[in-house]
């Protein structure tokens, strides 16, 4: 890379880069910085379950008569999420290699799929036996799986935003996808979150 | 003050920053970093005058200045406002103004995403401080519960808004440095060529990343425990009050480390330039900032020896603590070896760099002697904390604040500071500093509880002391404002590299144009090759050089 591209490149940083040429030249720092943005949510993640591992060893009646959680359903929700992460996946793949088509289909898709794991959750909550106080198990419950619901809606925002923008033929391309892959990063995230949670919420 | 700005004229800048500029929304590092730094000395002073009233409150035994309720909410808001509002702020002023310039770069990684972590700072203490009008909080900069959630609930809620708001914007200024210092470095400048403080930065934003986030679950935790019924922490309902108390000083105890590692840095910066002397132990200096904030991240229970946390983790925390000693003693030891056979001049930032060195070691020695099981739980609660952590905060990051801001005054405004009032602002500095903080050590091991309005009378003598010491201190902030704002205004024009230092924030203009640099700049020596003589010693600082090839800079 000659001085003067580097010098270029360093220039754009700040605007778009998705509109500069040379773009594929230099990593693209907004990656980076949503790396780190992942590691600062997990460690919200991994403070709360570290609060529910530790109350959960100290207090003596864990899921009082009543408070026992139904399996099945959040069985499925957990196969349609996890399923979601590889169509998803799919759709990155269709952009890399120019397809607009693809991506919009397997984004599609993947946006259905979040809508009915947030469906199934709030079809969860309202049948639900016990409520937000009812015990300490109940509160864990509700405060973890509905802050991991957030998230779930948060990337269904962001999946909606890339679906919105993909309609604009050009703007994604080989090249130029940072909204796809970042889009495509947090759900995986969200969705490794949810395996964890599932196991320390639901089996354990 | 602001509207003399414009009249900053440099020949070197295309377009000058407008007075105005500083109020707004505003993506440049440097403004960004001017508005962290006036906003974080605001509330610098509004945490002082709190202080001010508990040190008038304490220095009879009585409680006859505030009501004991009233005093509660004072010490904590005092303690919010200067860990929250003025010592983590003020690192991120530093790490905002100083990182792109000292690599090279024209902005920082994320400009718009710097401008919103900046204005996320004033609502949230404009919030806090909001809480006086509807009971503030009272139970201490700490909040345990239960007793977090048994006294005055609007203030406490608002305490916890306003802690994430400020914990948000902590975050994604942490992003940034972190993207900015790794991957926005000129071509030449590998990391063992980086300036310290940057090095420092990164250790802090790594803290920060870690760390606050949990301090966020904890609190949102606390907010159901607060608003919504939730027993989490609250043992009346079968919750558990010591895991509030784990989460909030998993963010808490690295929050030490991410008040003093930047300051630190600007240490390591501040004293080669006035000495004009190498740092002494380049690596080792870098390398302990890293392995300061990995061992902060495993030593939060030692907060918590009287929590009735098991004898093993007792152990484990009390050594895993003894054991920052080293990395920290040897930034010391680097330190001194610096200053050693030095060409010292005594100015201001060099005043305050020693006093850092020399207050801090005294916290950092009482802080392994607290850092003992036995010796902690005599003096747990007392005065003797007190006296400790104000040692390593005032002491350490507060000299540190003021350092830097002598140090970088000339270059963030264009204009030389008074050197004889800066002098007398450090001498009123120390000397206040010591009378308030060092008789305290002597209360606590008498046995005088902290947080308390009232007091054994037999007390009464050495907090008569601590208050004197605190009126000293109150005095010598003018000095150091009239200083700074007469000097902005009025001072005389500053060379662009007045201290002749080597680092590439002095080679560009004061203050540097609104892209930093005409070119890009070129490392023309290490950042600390003073005096070395041969082929490393170049005293570029003398007469900028540019090889004639700028272009071909490759790697």
């Amino acid at each position: 890379m000659q001085g003067s591209a580097l010098n270029q490149s360093q220039s754009t940083l700040n605007i778009s880069s998705q509109t500069t040429p040379g773009h594929s030249e230099h990593p693209d720092l907004r990656m980076t910085g949503m790396g780190f943005f992942l590691v600062a949510e997990s460690m919200i993640f991994i403070g709360l379950f570290a609060a529910f591992l530790i109350t959960r060893s100290m207090v003596e009646v864990w899921q009082p008569e009543g408070s026992e959680v139904e399996i099945l359903l959040p069985g499925i929700n957990t196969i349609i999420l996890i399923s979601s992460s590889f169509v998803m996946n799919r759709g990155a793949a269709a952009i890399k290699k120019n397809d607009e088509g693809g991506l919009r289909f397997w984004f599609g898709l993947t946006a259905l799929m979040g809508a009915i794991f947030l469906g199934g959750q709030a079809y969860e909550y309202i049948h639900m036996s016990f409520g937000l106080t009812t015990s300490i198990f109940a509160s864990f419950f509700y405060v973890l799986t509905g802050f991991h619901g957030l998230h779930v809606t948060f990337g269904l925002m962001l999946i909606l935003a890339v679906l919105g923008r993909s309609l604009k033929a050009g703007h994604y391309s080989e090249h130029h996808h940072f909204g796809v892959e970042a889009a495509e990063l947090y759900w995986h995230f969200v969705d490794v979150v949810w395996i964890v949670l599932f196991i320390l919420v639901y089996l354990l | 003050m602001t509207e003399t700005l414009t009249e900053l004229s440099n020949p070197h800048t295309h377009e000058e920053r407008r007075w105005w500029h500083y109020f707004t929304f505003c993506t440049d590092h440097k403004v960004i970093g001017i508005q962290y730094l006036v906003t974080s000395f605001m509330f610098y002073f509004i945490g002082g005058a709190l202080a001010g009233v508990i040190r008038t409150e304490l220095a009879t035994p009585a409680s006859d200045v505030v009501s004991p309720e009233l005093y509660n909410q004072i010490f904590t808001v005092h303690a919010t406002v200067m860990i929250f509002l003025w010592i983590v702020p003020a690192g991120a002023a530093f790490g905002n103004y100083l990182i792109p310039l000292m690599i090279g770069a024209k902005d920082m990684a994320f400009p718009t995403l710097n401008a919103i972590a900046f204005w996320l700072i004033p609502p949230g203490g404009i919030l806090l401080l909001s809480s006086f009008f509807v009971g503030a909080p009272q139970s201490g900069w700490t909040s345990y519960p239960p007793l977090s959630l048994l006294a005055g609930k609007p203030g406490e809620f608002i305490w916890i808004l306003s802690l994430l708001l400020l914990g948000t914007s902590s975050i994604l200024g942490a992003i940034n440095f972190m993207v900015t210092i790794w991957k926005m470095r000129i071509p030449r400048m590998d990391i063992h060529s980086m300036p310290l403080f940057c090095w420092a930065m990164i250790a802090t934003s790594a803290l920060i990343l870690l760390s606050t986030p949990v301090l966020a679950g904890a609190l949102i935790l606390l907010a159901f425990d607060l608003i919504a019924g939730t027993n989490f922490f609250n043992p009346a309902g079968g919750g558990d009050p010591v895991v509030y108390q784990h989460m909030f000083w998993f963010y808490s105890h690295p929050a030490v480390y991410i008040m003093i590692l930047p300051f630190f840095g600007a240490l390591s910066e501040i004293l080669p330039v006035h000495a004009k002397k190498p740092i002494f132990g380049y690596r080792a200096i870098a390398y302990s900032s890293l392995i300061i904030s990995f061992l902060g991240l495993i030593v939060w229970a030692h907060h918590m020896f009287t929590s009735g946390v098991p004898g093993w983790l007792r152990m484990f925390f009390m050594i895993t603590t003894m054991i920052i000693a080293v990395p920290t003693g040897i930034k010391i030891f680097g330190w001194l070896g610096t200053l050693w056979g030095g060409k010292i001049s005594f100015t201001t930032p060099m005043l305050f760099g020693m006093g850092l060195i020399s207050a801090f070691l005294i916290g950092g020695l009482t802080g392994v002697m607290v850092a003992s099981v036995p010796f902690d739980i005599h003096v747990h609660d007392t005065y003797f904390i007190v006296a400790h952590l104000h040692y390593v905060l005032f002491g350490g990051s507060v000299l540190g604040i003021f350092a830097a801001t002598y140090h970088w005054f000339p270059k963030m405004t264009g204009r030389m500071y008074n050197e004889f009032w800066g002098r007398v602002h450090f001498a009123m500095t120390f000397v206040g500093l010591n009378l308030t903080f060092m008789p305290m050590h002597e209360l606590g091991l008498l046995g005088m509880n902290r947080r308390v309005a009232m007091y054994d009378p037999r007390f009464q003598n050495l907090n008569l002391l601590c208050s004197f010491g605190t009126l000293i201190l109150a005095i010598s902030t003018f000095p150091f404002i009239i200083n700074m704002v007469w000097s902005w205004v009025k001072g005389p024009k500053a060379a662009n590299n007045p201290w002749g230092g080597l680092t590439l924030e002095w080679q560009t203009s004061s203050p540097p144009s609104i892209e930093n640099f005409d070119e890009e700049p070129v490392m023309t020596s290490g950042p600390y090759d003073y005096g070395l003589g041969g082929k490393k010693a170049d005293f570029s600082f003398l007469k900028p050089k540019r090889p004639a090839m700028a272009g071909s800079v490759e790697k």
